[in-house]
């Protein structure tokens, strides 16, 4: 849908799990939610954190595939694998940094979300953005964005050393730049690029 | 008798409940295609009513499109409103009446089954008089099935006690709002929720109970407003609060008289509003001045300056808004409770402008609606008095009788089943309403269901309390009729009927008239079709309180949603009660009220020391009839659990998973334990959707609130102690049964 982009506000999160049942009722992969959702720890928290694929701008999912069954589309969208390719290896279950991808038994393929594209490309929302009570999983203009939250949305994640841009943004404090959470990020080691920071 | 027929085990094979996965024909079945349409309606579960598009084919629901255009939800949906169109296609949907025979039902025709109701029905009013027999109905109900079941049990049958199971949510609620404000309503539209400075959030777990609603706090908050949660739990809204108050089941009222005092003592009232718009305020003043926040704290287990701080927020702010659902409504003293809510904001003169007020939050689908034109016991059409000569006049007038054959003010729900249990009312009518599963003290409720002469439901699925049945009447689902509800905003908004009721059953209203009918009553009941019922219920409503006379189908389309009153097809509705400062009394003020502390009716002791509190959990919707059958919400939270603190867990041995005996002055039941930081460690939670040896409300008491007549479900006394597993590893059979 043209000039939506899609953001991820955990802090939002009530552990509805609605966006797990509306993705089902989606008529590409009908009965399969393509949703990661978690409670982070029941015993000592209520917080919960759904999320969607992060559309990397370059996937390690696509990268690491031997069927070549991975596709970037130019929309930036990064599609589930295509049936006839897929072998069902899990090679992008393993490889992707955000744990994403999951092996579909009963399709003996790998599924994920493809951001609804067979309803984004018609102008519809996807379905879980569209149901989410608490708009934890929101698809709007990156204006709207700017106007109604206190967060900013962010698009760089650091795995130790590598960088990841995406096309799903995260929601995070004000005052951050890019997300890194492992200290090899923080390690110089000669000339390797470092999250930034200020000083 | 209405003992239960078959085995537990037998009823469950056959009327399940069964867990349905998929929509009709499977899922490789593919939509869009040119028979299909999309039917623009509203959720059938909870208050928020949100508006979703049922996506039609062959006389069937196969699924769902979000409706983004209605302005309440815009799309958005809960778990329960994405498989709601899982129910119509279900292998448990009744699809012919049900006689009772000696090896459980079997299929009738409606000529008998109607017959047979009706007969059994007058035997016992012969026999033992008018009052011999009573009326259940629902809150889910369409406002016109409302009506007419309110209409059916006095004019039909003649008998005062007709009540509803709305009685078991908010009318404590209710009670309070007509006391001080002279309407039973949210003063506020929902849109104002997201305009205000400061919410406080009071026994509300927004996030699971009303999911939609925690979009508008979340939008007050990302443009700096203030988020006070009070709960024994830390619920999902509450991981965004700006400060907590971790109050103890059954001592709101302290917190809120504390809360008061401050007011008070720092001169953090509104005393123009005041003086101008109220009476009684020393009335108020007298009854909070013993309780300082150090003495609440005692009471509460709320620090004092948290107290304090709450106080200073909501009284220094000009747009502070205090939102409450069952768990400030659900005690035996409720009414204060929520008194206690609306005198802070009339105190602080937070009330009639945006972003300011008390606000109410609905719980049942037409909990609204429903409680609006007399389904309630004392209650005649438009939110009138059934004792008020005027209003008998006006709507006996209207129905074509003598005010002198309208029957007074019968029982409310738990007292009609205590009337059940003493042989006083020996049949019932029953219809939306599972009393079986919802009803405090459950043990008490299947003995008097037992003692019943006559039983008749009216029901889509075999709920627990159906199987006790003499006749179940196949009725139909909220997509099977048109109609109104009112949503939590009071926005009354139009039900559209999607499909045919299946099989061989019906529409509930047709039943209830061709009861009425065959009870000899049928000129009162000339109804072909809901359009007609809506009719004379814009006359009775008329001039009334919740006046509906200026609604029309046609006007809730083009408006999306008309809020009453709405006393001429003029006028546009009214989506926010007094702007103008008069309330809704002959005096046109809002009246404070003496506000006095009591125990809860079942205090813990030495030998039952712990608190227990009832919940609900997201995926599942009041007594489970018709959530406990789909499969995805089934799946979410499949058995109620203990949720219970380390601490408390610790002092009994218990580790995450153990099962746990929960023992009260009642009964005991067994469960799983869920250990939890996110409960005070004196208190633990059983959600209350499930029947049988599961059932939270076996544990629970049967005190009622004096006025409302609300029982008292979020306080009880229990004892806990670990127990071995109840049965061997493995998957449970379906619950089912009662």
């Amino acid at each position: 849908m043209f000039g939506m982009e899609f953001y991820v506000d955990p802090s939002r999160c009530i552990g509805c799990q609605s966006c797990l049942k509306a993705c089902e009722e989606c008529d590409t992969h009908r009965g399969v939610s393509m949703i990661n959702f978690d409670f982070v720890d029941r015993r000592e928290s209520i917080a919960t954190a759904a999320y969607v694929c992060w559309h990397c701008d370059n996937p390690t999912c696509a990268q690491v595939c031997p069927a070549d069954a991975i596709k970037k589309y130019e929309d930036g969208i990064v599609g589930s694998s295509l049936k006839p390719r897929c072998i069902g290896c899990s090679n992008c279950v393993l490889a992707c940094p955000f744990g994403i991808p999951k092996l579909v038994p009963e399709y003996e393929q790998m599924m994920k979300c493809d951001m609804c594209y067979d309803r984004t490309s018609v102008g519809k929302r996807p379905m879980c953005a569209t149901v989410c009570p608490s708009q934890a999983l929101a698809y709007v203009t990156p204006e709207t964005i700017a106007a109604t939250r206190r967060e900013k949305p962010v698009n760089t994640f650091w795995f130790g050393n590598q960088k990841i841009t995406t096309k799903v943004y995260m929601m995070a404090p004000a005052d951050a730049g890019e997300i890194a959470i492992d200290v090899a990020d923080y390690t110089w080691e000669g000339e390797n690029e470092l999250v930034p920071q200020a000083f | 008798m209405a003992k239960a027929p078959l085995s537990l085990d037998e009823l469950s094979t056959r009327y399940g409940p069964h867990l349905n996965y998929k929509p009709p024909g499977g899922w490789q079945v593919q939509s869009g295609n040119q028979s299909e349409k999309l039917v623009k309606t509203h959720c059938c579960f909870c208050g928020q009513q949100c508006g979703i598009q049922l996506k039609v084919r062959d006389n069937q629901v196969i699924g769902f499109e979000p409706w983004e255009e209605f302005p309440f939800n815009r799309g958005m949906l809960c778990p329960k409103g994405v498989k709601r169109y899982l129910q119509g296609n279900h292998p448990d949907r009744l699809l012919d009446p049900l006689m009772r025979t000696a090896e459980g039902f079997r299929p009738a025709s409606w000529d008998e089954a109607l017959d047979f109701t009706a007969r059994r029905l007058r035997e016992l009013q012969e026999k033992h008089g008018p009052d011999s027999v009573a009326v259940y109905g629902g809150a889910s109900l369409t406002t016109e099935k409302a009506y007419l079941v309110g209409k059916f049990a006095r004019v039909a049958l003649g008998t005062r006690h007709i009540d509803y199971n709305g009685r078991l949510c908010m009318v404590s609620a209710g009670t309070a709002y007509k006391g001080a404000l002279g309407v039973d309503r949210a003063p506020n539209p929902w849109n104002d929720i997201a305009a205000a400075e400061v919410l406080m959030v009071i026994g509300a777990n927004i996030g699971e109970c009303a999911p939609i609603t925690t979009d508008y706090i979340w939008r007050a908050r990302d443009k700096g407003a203030r988020l006070i949660v009070a709960d024994p739990r830390f619920t999902p809204i509450a991981r965004n609060a700006d400060l907590f108050l971790p109050v103890r089941p059954g001592t709101d009222l302290a917190l809120l008289m504390a809360m008061l005092h401050v007011i008070v003592r720092d001169g953090l009232t509104d005393p123009d509003f005041i003086a101008a718009h109220t009476t009684g305020f020393e009335k108020t003043v007298e009854s909070v001045e013993p309780w300082n926040p150090r003495r609440a704290a005692e009471v509460t287990g709320v620090a004092p300056d948290a107290i304090e701080r709450a106080a200073h927020w909501i009284g220094e702010s000009r747009r502070a808004m205090l939102m409450h659902a069952r768990g400030l409504e659900h005690h035996s003293k409720g009414v204060e409770n929520c008194e206690a809510v609306v005198a802070i904001a009339l105190a602080t003169g937070n009330i009639g402008r945006e972003g300011a007020g008390p606000i109410m939050i609905t719980g049942q689908g037409n909990g609204q609606g429903g409680r609006e034109h007399g389904q309630k016991c004392d209650q005649l059409p438009g939110q009138r008095s059934l004792t008020d000569p005027a209003a008998r006049q006006h709507v006996a007038g209207v129905w074509g009788i003598s005010p002198d054959d309208l029957p007074g003010p019968g029982y409310t729900a738990v007292e009609i089943m205590n009337a059940i249990h003493s042989g006083e009312i020996k049949g019932l009518l029953c219809l939306c309403f599972n009393p079986l599963v919802s009803l405090p003290d459950a043990n008490f409720t299947r003995e008097a269901l037992e003692r019943l002469e006559f039983f008749g439901v009216i029901d889509f699925f075999l709920s627990e309390t159906a199987a006790h049945a003499d006749v179940v009447l196949a009725g139909s689902l909220q997509e099977e009729e048109e109609g109104v509800t009112a949503n939590v905003e009071a926005r009354v908004i139009h039900i559209q009927k999607a499909v045919d009721p299946p099989g061989n059953a019906r529409t509930d209203s047709a039943i209830v008239c061709d009861l009425a009918r065959r009870l000899g009553r049928g000129q009162y009941f000339p109804f072909r079709e809901p359009r007609e019922i809506f009719e004379e219920l814009r006359r009775a409503s008329q001039g009334g309180i919740a006046d509906y006379y200026g609604i029309t189908y046609e006007k809730i389309d083009q408006q999306m949603g008309v809020f009453w009153p709405c006393p001429t097809l003029e006028h546009p509705g009214t989506p926010r009660l007094f702007e103008d400062g008069r309330f809704f009394h002959p005096d046109g003020k809002a009246h404070f009220m003496s506000l006095a502390w009591r125990e809860s009716g079942d205090p813990v002791d030495a030998e039952f020391p712990i608190y227990l509190t009832t919940g609900r959990v997201v995926s599942q919707y009041l007594s489970g009839t018709q959530t406990r059958r789909i499969g995805a919400l089934v799946d979410q939270y499949p058995e109620p659990k203990l949720e219970i603190h380390p601490r408390l867990a610790e002092q009994y041995g218990i580790r995450a998973g153990d099962w746990v005996t929960v023992t009260s002055r009642r009964s005991a039941i067994t469960l799983e334990s869920m250990v939890v930081r996110t409960i005070r460690p004196d208190t633990v939670l059983i959600p209350y959707h499930w029947p049988g040896d599961r059932s939270a409300n076996r544990l629970t008491h049967r005190t009622l609130d004096p006025r409302s007549k609300i029982p008292e479900y979020k306080v009880s006394a229990c004892k806990i102690e670990k127990a071995p597993h109840p049965r061997p590893a493995g998957p449970r059979p379906p619950s089912g049964g009662a």
